[in-house]
């Protein structure tokens, strides 16, 4: 193996617009699409934004679309690619730009926070929590989200359809809804609060039609409409008519 | 006079990893309007990339622990180094807050029994590390950002408005701490986004920004860590301490290039890896030093016994504390029994089924196989020394993290000194960043209060500066002919990671650290011309061309401090000092900024920015000393310590 000059097409801009910009950048041995684009930053373009941290895949900083697919730049090796294809990076498609790379993600903050956290339970002190391994697993697997939001950004709902955010929560804040919902100690039904109920009435879980695409991008490898959506969906059904979740008690009674 | 954005709270927070979220809690919950300051979007901070645990003497798994080992590992793990008494909070506060966690949802791995599990870690005696797989941080990260929308809404309840009373202002970088006389008085910074100035008014500042690994070329760091906090507070009139210590993690990845320093769990060696040397040999057994002969295995055969009998057996010298198996590794290949490239193999692969290690350290099975095609249920990792943390920092008072000389400015986690003396154990870092955290809010927000409606005013003049400084790297074309070509910011970072890495790297000697300083100098000359293109929205070089403003007055005061000590002590290893000298174990060395410091003395490597004094350390408490044998204490306290 050794280095080679690879192309890229980067999009460059800001709210007024703008459009790809063709470079010519070396490659080594090993390298990710993060590495190239602070290559660029260091000797062709300073001021070429983009939104990074840890460079190991764990805080969900550096979430742009490569060829078209939403992907971590810093867990993108250049290895996947031909070395005489032109690699095309753009930013996040589903959010508004800020300047190159970087997009306005303030969507995933505002859904968060419409989430109703985590209730402690009644009479249970710190140091008396007990939980069995079997019971949080479930969402533990969930609370491996990274917040990356390539889920949010792929998911065809909001993809392309803006007219949808206010009602539609996406498959990340419905997977933590699912998440509060199976903690084994969450006392939200003390209060009379009920997680199911509010994922279909406030967070928009009936557009979900299980399509995946969120479980595709997820670089964690959470299987969001499995284990998230689905359960959710079936769990309620008990509470509100759900097309999707009726035909399939129908299907499965034949 | 600049227009500049102004807001009135009561606790500023600089800073949004544990410790900085954990004070914004508590400051919040004690009634003080709290600001919290980030220079990444919220949840993203370096705090997610802890992947061990949080050290707390819970007992879930040997009942046999308490406060006092946890105590005493740490001040073994520092080398007696350790404000004691930052240490004892530490190690008695470390459950509850842990605990506390729980009741805020987070989710830690279970015992058999239902309670937290707690895993082995290096230095500790006894299992004790709460943890969620390989990827504690993040759990931690996520229940405080969590925990912190659970009280936006609620003042959203009460109020209306969910940024009321506690307001994260995301992607902002501080550049100055204000002061009003010798009062702190608020925080100027500007928006990354659009490159805006603001001003936050405020009685009281909690620093809490982490580290300065940025600084040094193989790093475990995100790109946050350019010692923001510690040139905050040096700027402001704080000294820091000990700054000399910084720690090597024994274990980064050392191919491909790229991924160069990226750490690899300590729990790999816990769970049971061990490291061997390109002739297949375990070569820490030839590495246990005198001090703590009598705690580790002389054979791999009581070794591997102490993992499922660790009552009659001891522990492996592979879970010594990182210095010394950092330094280990170090020697390994520089006598050529390395690995192909540079490090030495960590093996899980012989040790444990693919099962068992595909479930125990999910985050390491996915990196190597990601980032370096890797597969570590079939083979060996190669590993090696990453700078991963510094031990010096603000210098701060125990009880209430409030920094020495400054009313109103407190410090907690990693950019706070003191608590880990010369070394520091895995897993009592997110232990640190809860314990002082919530005390630095707590005391942040009781001084806030007790300033009532006396408030510290904001000074106009202090602010153009600090925007004209801002501004500088903007204007470098205009500049004299004279001063030089405008440099790139880039290429001068470049350097100075080089620079230290090389010269005042986890191994020192005397003229490399006076050529480091004289590289230093010539750095902060040109640092001088360092100028932009484009304009101040998202503008990453502008950012680069002020964060270096802080690294390096930072890796002067690292410099200076590794200079004057001349002994061997955890984080700081002299090749022409090589042992631990106890005359030295209660000397503590405080950074401050020099008199004239922005004059010409800074072009002057032996002047520098920074002035260096010692002090000696308060002497530790008879009760705590009596927690050790006296056989242990000869080792390390020096004859007069022993006989007061």
């Amino acid at each position: 193996m050794s280095s080679y000059e690879a192309r890229f097409k980067v999009w460059r801009g800001d709210v007024q617009g703008g459009g790809l910009e063709d470079f010519e950048v070396e490659v080594n041995d090993g390298e990710v699409v993060l590495d190239i684009i602070h290559r660029l930053q260091a000797t062709q373009a300073p001021d070429l934004a983009v939104r990074w941290n840890c460079k190991a895949g764990k805080c969900g900083s550096c979430s742009a679309e490569i060829n078209g697919r939403p992907r971590l730049l810093c867990m993108t090796r250049m290895s996947v690619f031909d070395r005489d294809e032109t690699i095309t990076v753009t930013p996040l498609r589903a959010f508004p730009v800020i300047r190159d790379l970087v997009t306005d993600v303030g969507f995933n903050y505002t859904k968060a926070r419409q989430v109703p956290s985590f209730v402690p339970p009644e009479g249970v002190g710190p140091g008396e929590y007990r939980m069995m391994q079997e019971d949080v697993d479930r969402s533990q697997e969930f609370r491996k989200c990274i917040e990356c939001f390539l889920c949010q950004d792929t998911c065809h709902v909001v993809r392309d359809h803006e007219e949808n955010k206010p009602a539609f929560a996406g498959p990340r804040f419905l997977m933590r809804v699912a998440e509060l919902d199976m903690h084994p100690l969450d006392a939200a039904e003390d209060t009379g609060l009920d997680r199911k109920r509010t994922a279909q009435d406030e967070h928009g879980l009936g557009y979900c039609n299980i399509t995946k695409c969120c479980t595709e991008v997820c670089p964690e490898g959470i299987k969001i409409t499995d284990n998230a959506l689905i359960p959710l969906k079936e769990r309620a059904v008990d509470r509100k008519y759900d097309p999707l979740v009726w035909l399939g008690s129908k299907i499965r009674r034949r | 006079m600049s227009v500049v954005d102004r807001q009135e709270w009561d606790v500023v927070v600089v800073g949004a990893g544990g410790a900085g979220l954990r004070a914004a809690i508590e400051a919040r919950e004690r009634g003080a309007r709290t600001a919290v300051i980030c220079k990444s979007l919220f949840g993203k901070a370096h705090t997610v990339m802890a992947e061990g645990g949080i050290a707390a003497a819970m007992g879930n798994v040997n009942a046999g622990d308490n406060w006092q080992v946890h105590f005493r590992d740490t001040m073994r793990g520092g080398k007696f180094l350790n404000q004691w008494r930052m240490a004892e909070l530490h190690a008695q506060e470390a459950p509850q807050r842990v605990w506390e966690l729980e009741t805020w949802g987070a989710l830690f791995d279970r015992t058999k029994d239902g309670r937290i599990s707690q895993r082995n870690f290096g230095g500790h005696e006894y299992p004790r590390l709460a943890h969620v797989g390989d990827r504690t941080g993040l759990e931690l990260i996520r229940t405080l950002q969590q925990k912190i929308v659970s009280l936006q809404q609620e003042d959203f309840r009460e109020t209306g408005d969910y940024e009321s009373r506690l307001k994260v202002f995301q992607e902002c970088t501080v550049t100055r701490v204000l002061k009003d006389g010798e009062k702190v008085s608020g925080v100027f910074g500007y928006e990354r986004e659009s490159g805006r100035f603001f001003v936050l008014e405020a009685p009281a500042v909690v620093i809490a920004t982490g580290g300065i690994g940025k600084s040094f070329k193989v790093t475990s760091n995100s790109w946050e860590y350019t010692g923001d906090g510690h040139a905050l507070a040096l700027l402001a009139g704080a000294p820091l301490l000990n700054m000399e210590f910084v720690q090597f993690h024994p274990t980064g990845m050392v191919w491909p290039p790229s991924v160069k320093g990226i750490l690899v769990t300590e729990s790999v060696r816990g769970d049971g890896g061990v490291l061997r040397n390109s002739e297949g040999k375990r070569f820490m057994f030839d590495y246990i030093p005198d001090v703590f002969k009598e705690k580790y295995a002389e054979s791999e055969e009581e070794g591997d016994r102490w993992y499922d009998d660790p009552d009659h057996n001891r522990r492996p010298p592979e879970l010594l504390p990182r210095d010394e198996v950092a330094r280990a590794i170090n020697a390994e290949v520089k006598a050529g029994r390395g690995s192909p490239h540079g490090g030495v193999f960590l093996d899980v692969s012989t040790r444990m089924p693919a099962e068992v290690i595909k479930r125990r350290l999910p985050s390491m099975y996915h990196q190597f196989k990601e980032l370096a095609d890797v597969d570590i249920t079939a083979e060996a990792m190669e590993v090696g020394p990453t700078c991963h943390y510094v031990m010096g920092g603000i210098a701060v008072d125990s009880d209430s993290a409030a920094a020495r000389g400054v009313p109103g400015l407190f410090a907690a986690g990693e950019v706070a000194g003191g608590m880990h003396g010369s070394n520091r154990l895995g897993g009592n870092s997110l232990s640190d960043l809860l314990v002082f955290g919530r005390r630095a809010g707590r005391h942040a927000a009781e001084y806030a209060g007790a300033a009532g409606d006396e408030r510290p005013r904001v000074d106009d003049v202090q602010v153009d500066t600090a925007a004209a400084e801002a501004l500088r790297p903007f204007s470098a074309e205009g500049g004299e002919p004279s001063e030089g070509p405008p440099e790139n910011p880039y290429t001068l970072h470049q350097e100075l990671q080089q620079t230290m890495n090389d010269l005042v790297g986890i191994i020192r000697r005397e003229q490399e650290m006076e050529r480091a300083l004289e590289k230093l100098a010539e750095l902060r000359v040109r640092a001088g011309r360092a100028g932009v293109e484009g304009h101040r929205q998202f503008n990453p070089g502008w950012h680069l061309a002020l964060d270096l403003r802080n690294m390096l007055l930072v890796s002067e005061c690292v410099a200076r401090a590794a200079l004057e000590r001349t002994e061997s002590r955890g984080g700081h290893t002299r090749e022409d000092h090589a042992g631990m000298d106890r005359s030295w174990r209660n000397v503590n060395l405080l950074c401050a900024l020099a008199d004239g410091a922005d004059g010409p003395a800074a072009a002057d490597a032996a002047r520098g920015r920074i002035a260096l004094t010692r002090e000696t350390t308060e002497p530790i408490r008879p009760d705590l000393l009596a927690l050790f044998d006296k056989e242990e204490l000869v080792k390390y306290l020096a004859e007069e310590e022993l006989y007061e």
